[in-house]
């Protein structure tokens, strides 16, 4: 049984069919880079999957349980998956210790001692121990990043979604993020959607190149890079690589 | 000088109409807010209807519904009481409105974010919307406190002895009418003045560290 399963997943807003039926699957700790151009429904699909807009047609299984149902607990399950979103979305009237602790107290329950404990833990886990009494605005754009996967790593998800999380940041930033990324390569599952090629190259098991709504191939890496069996897909690389280097 | 104790009930019950219209105001106003922005269609129109009926009519007109009105529909108030309950209606419409735009404000991807981590609606409101809503609000709020503070001096017309009216009274008895009205605009002078400091205090106290001061949000106009 895969971890989490994508199941012909359809998705439109109003008429504009967005998600034509989109299936994969991963294994526990594995990590994927969904690549594509602009506008082709990687958010959208990333939205799907932990349901902020439920899919109109298709299932999605985590750890054999179908979360698409409509009478299961979307609030017990998005506490499973992990959010990282590009405009980092921290909460501004808090500290980075207690972006990361809150939902450990409002949502699982913690006291407040244990939860800032373990926050304590995951600020370490991703660099930030010095920074826990800052406040978002005080802190640099890769710092932040690196709070909002702190923040998502706190409620022990399995899988963790990230949206293009280096895309607001300046290049002298990225590379910090990218580290503390591929450190949890193998300890959470990742689906990453990302331009960061070198990142897709070295740390993905998978990469999954959507194209229209679809799936247009997917392999590892070595394959997708070196041997496309899509035109299209050789097509992407070639021009993305030029575009954002080759590593 | 023998109509200094008259003037400091008067004084006492202006500033209970102040207080009490001002927290009742507040807690109407976040229901209002929340209604209107988070509410379903229904819930939201009501709030909306609500809002402007209050702000579309004078408040002098909406204490005479109140206070003449009512007790032909069974309801009768004492004047102190009418004027607290027309007061705070008005205030909450008011604050309503500027909540509003604060919650507005916030950057919707911090209630998304609340939402990634298992919270419920009513928890991100809870705990992410509501505290920095509240801060954003709270220069608005000093002049929602200044503006009832003036604006409690419409009640004597329904007959409720606060500071104004107990004045013309006194005024009236003594032909001091200036020395009378010197002191008691020299009382809301200082009243505002103190109110708005101690408020600016607490609202650098509350800032968030490293966000520079808000954006203000259009207020109702504190003659
Ligand atoms: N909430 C929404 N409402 C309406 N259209 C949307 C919404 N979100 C995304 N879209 C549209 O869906 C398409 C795919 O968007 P998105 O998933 O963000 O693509 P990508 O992340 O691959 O750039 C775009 O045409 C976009 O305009
Ligand atoms: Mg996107």
């Amino acid at each position: 049984m895969h971890m989490l399963e994508v199941k012909d997943i359809h998705k439109s807003y109003g008429d504009l069919e967005v998600l034509k039926g989109i299936s994969f699957s991963m294994n526990k700790g594995e990590t994927a880079v969904i690549i594509g151009t602009s506008g082709t429904g990687k958010s959208t699909l990333l939205r799907c999957i932990n349901q902020l807009h439920p899919p109109d047609k298709g299932e999605i299984w985590l750890d054999g349980v179908n979360i698409t149902d409509p009478k299961i607990d979307i609030n017990k399950i998005r506490q499973k998956i992990g959010f990282v979103f590009q405009e980092f979305n921290l909460f501004n009237h808090l500290t980075a210790l207690r972006n990361v602790s809150i939902g450990l107290e409002k949502v699982k329950g913690f006291t407040k001692e244990k939860a800032e404990k373990k926050a304590i833990e995951e600020l370490k886990r991703v660099g930030l121990k010095d920074q826990a009494k800052q406040y978002p605005a005080q802190l640099s754009g890769g710092q932040k990043q690196r709070v909002g996967i702190a923040r998502a790593l706190a409620m022990d998800p399995t899988i963790i979604l990230f949206d293009e999380p280096t895309s607001a940041l300046d290049p002298e930033l990225i590379g910090d993020v990218l580290d503390v990324m591929k450190s949890l390569a193998h300890k959470v599952a990742m689906l990453v959607v990302t331009h960061e090629m070198g990142f897709a190259r070295n740390v993905a098991d998978e990469i999954i190149f959507m194209e229209g709504g679809v799936i247009v191939e997917s392999g590892p890496p070595k394959q997708m890079f070196q041997n496309p069996k899509k035109a299209r897909t050789k097509e992407f690389l070639g021009r993305i690589s030029t575009l954002y280097g080759k590593d | 000088m023998e109509s200094l104790p008259s003037l400091l009930d008067g004084l006492y019950i202006t500033l209970i109409l102040t207080f009490i219209s001002l927290i009742a105001g507040l807690f109407l106003g976040i229901g209002l807010a929340l209604g209107r922005v988070y509410g379903g269609k229904i819930v939201s129109a009501i709030c909306i209807g609500y809002i402007e009926i209050i702000r579309g009519t004078p408040l002098l007109v909406q204490l005479f519904i109140i206070y003449f009105a009512f007790p032909s529909i069974g309801i009768t108030l004492e004047a102190i009481d009418a004027a607290l309950l027309g007061l705070s209606l008005n205030s909450g419409a008011y604050q309503a409105e500027y909540l509003r735009g604060s919650i507005q404000s916030i950057p919707s991807g911090q209630m998304v974010a609340a939402r990634t981590i298992g919270m419920t609606k009513l928890q991100s409101i809870k705990n992410i919307v509501l505290p920095q809503a509240l801060r954003i609000s709270i220069p608005a709020w000093s002049n929602e406190l200044i503006y009832l503070l003036k604006y409690t001096s419409i009640v004597y017309i329904i007959q409720v002895k606060e500071l104004t009216a107990e004045g013309k009274f006194i005024a009236a008895e003594t032909f001091k009418f200036l020395e009378i009205f010197a002191i008691i605009a020299i009382i809301y002078l200082v009243l505002t003045i103190v109110f708005s400091t101690i408020i600016e205090k607490f609202e650098k106290k509350l800032r968030i560290p490293g966000l520079g001061e808000k954006a203000k949000i259009g207020l109702r106009n504190a003659l």
